[in-house]
């Protein structure tokens, strides 16, 4: 072998070690970027978990009729109320509150000239719709019978 | 990989981890973040901060630095408008510790009907704390009060949730009676350590007996007014009842709702749990706390027979004035069976706890009625 030979194999060599390294950083990157979306994607599973690339996961997704990111049930204007609603504060907080018709207006209203919240228009009576319907207000009366009680031996 | 390393931009807000609470605590909303007790959990003298109730109006606020967190007086009503840092009001005023029940005024708001917006609170929206910090009377006498002097007012650094920096989430305030009796206190502990981050740090306002709005969080100025403070949720029908009662459901004017001031007699049965069965033959050893705003609890009773008699419980004397007291009782059942306990708290004013729900209210403030648990012995 001459000089050239050797050098040009060298450089082959070096090239080939050089590019190896790139990949391995790439493919470091890469398993850092995995590990972003999904801290646990290295633990046990089966290999066809592994191999599932990362998804965008639709935030809107709805399971067993519930809008998973919200916890509002889905009907008929569960959108709308996601939309209007979750901004300024939590679903929960709707969720709680089982008013009549009369008294959700009145609460929007509120929020309207206090909180910030915009016009709603014509989606008002949407969101009210679904809220009266889907969380109906209950009557307590004075005072409701102890309900889902856990009861446990008490050892003394 | 990495056990137990969580990269912080992905950290799940688990609020049990990040307030330090008990995980039997129920989270009613999480933005903002409220969070209540249930009775059992209740059950120490002093309530540990892993479980007392969250209640917030607004944004928890963050990158509080103590080193330059100052806190103005100032107002119509002040004499000279004066601002300290922590340090000068650790190092110039005497401090002291009350332990000082702090309910809030919706607690108890689920329970009535027709409902009341608001957050659903049941029974655990009260807590007994210890509390350390200065006298707020010494640092308004620092700065001066002018004797047109009405109301204080506190302002805060938390953030409106629609993050409109021009919106208080609340800024409430007490008479000046109140904001002049020793045990109001500028706080800057809780528990012999620094108040936590949720509960007000680096310094909060504490008015023990009166609605926990009063007492404020993240505190940086208090207003002295030659008015009644007029912050957010001061008017309108926040923390207000009607002046005369009405029936449930009726509309009230704004002009027609009363401020809340020392909350109502009340009490907890926080031992045992509610749902504990026992056997025939034994006894059974209840307990809890008995508070009554600004009055103490003159008599504490027991009922397992739905009010038609009475037995009286021990109540100890509070350790300071607006702590609650702890009251314990040993009941025995005639036979086997379903029981409630109900328990009922009167104050020394010989007011005592409803079994119904007291006045409906436009906003379900003040429920008092009688707590009670179930009991089987079989």
């Amino acid at each position: 072998m001459n000089e050239g030979d050797l050098f040009r194999a060298n450089v082959k060599k070096l090239y080939r070690y050089l590019l190896l390294l790139f990949s391995a950083f790439v493919m470091a990157a890469g398993l850092l970027v995995m590990y972003m979306y999904d801290p646990g994607f290295l633990d046990f599973r089966t290999p066809e978990t592994i191999a599932v690339a990362p998804v965008e996961e639709d935030e809107d997704r709805i399971e067993n009729g519930i809008h998973v990111r919200t916890g509002l049930v889905d009907a008929e204007g569960l959108m709308l109320v996601v939309n209007n609603c979750t901004n300024c504060h939590s679903a929960k907080l709707v969720t709680q509150n089982r008013m009549s018709t009369e008294r959700w207006n009145a609460t929007i209203r509120w929020m309207q000239e206090t909180q910030n919240l915009w016009d709603l228009g014509g989606n008002q009576e949407l969101i009210v719709n679904y809220l009266v319907t889907n969380y109906p207000q209950q009557d307590k009366g004075r005072r409701t019978v102890l309900s889902d009680i856990d009861w446990y031996e008490l050892e003394d | 990989m990495l056990v137990g390393y969580t990269p912080l931009a992905l950290q799940d807000p688990d609020p049990f981890k990040l307030f330090n609470k008990n995980t039997e605590m129920v989270v009613l909303n999480d933005k903002p973040w409220n969070i209540e007790a249930q009775a059992h959990l209740l059950d120490d003298k002093i309530t540990p901060n892993s479980c007392m109730f969250i209640r917030n109006n607004g944004l928890v606020p963050e990158g509080i630095d103590p080193k330059t967190w100052t806190l103005t007086i100032d107002g119509e009503s002040v004499k000279t408008q004066k601002t300290y840092t922590l340090d000068d009001l650790k190092s110039k005023f005497q401090r002291h510790s009350y332990q000082l029940t702090l309910e809030c005024g919706g607690n108890g708001r689920s329970e009535f009907d027709p409902p009341a917006k608001g957050n659903q609170w049941t029974i655990g929206a009260v807590h007994c704390a210890t509390w350390t910090g200065v006298r707020l009377r010494d640092v308004l006498e620092d700065a001066g009060i002018k004797s047109n002097a009405v109301y204080i007012g506190y302002h805060a650094v938390d953030k409106h949730l629609s993050m409109d920096p021009k919106k208080e989430p609340i800024s409430r305030g007490c008479p000046m009676s109140k904001a002049l009796q020793d045990e109001t206190l500028l706080a800057f502990e809780m528990n012999g350590e620094e108040i936590p981050l949720v509960h007000g740090y680096p310094l909060r306002l504490v008015a023990g007996g009166w609605p926990a709005s009063v007492s404020g969080k993240w505190i940086n100025r208090i207003s002295i007014r030659d008015r009644v403070h007029d912050g957010t949720k001061m008017t309108g029908t926040a923390y207000r009842v009607p002046c005369e009662p009405v029936a449930p459901g009726e509309k009230v004017k704004d002009e027609d709702m009363c401020i809340i001031e020392s909350m109502p007699v009340k009490s907890l049965i926080t031992y045992p749990k509610t749902g504990a069965m026992i056997k025939k033959g034994k006894s059974l050893n209840i307990r809890g706390h008995a508070w009554a705003g600004e009055l103490e609890v003159a008599k504490m009773e027991y009922s397992i027979d739905f009010g038609s008699t009475w037995n009286t419980c021990k109540i100890e004397t509070p350790e300071n004035r607006l702590a609650w007291q702890h009251f314990s009782a040993e009941i025995s059942f005639p036979k086997v069976g379903y029981y409630e306990v109900w328990a009922r708290a009167t104050d020394s004013n010989g007011i005592a706890q409803p079994m119904l729900l007291p006045g409906w209210n436009p906003k379900g403030y003040l429920n008092n009625a009688c707590h009670r648990i179930a009991i089987k012995v079989s």
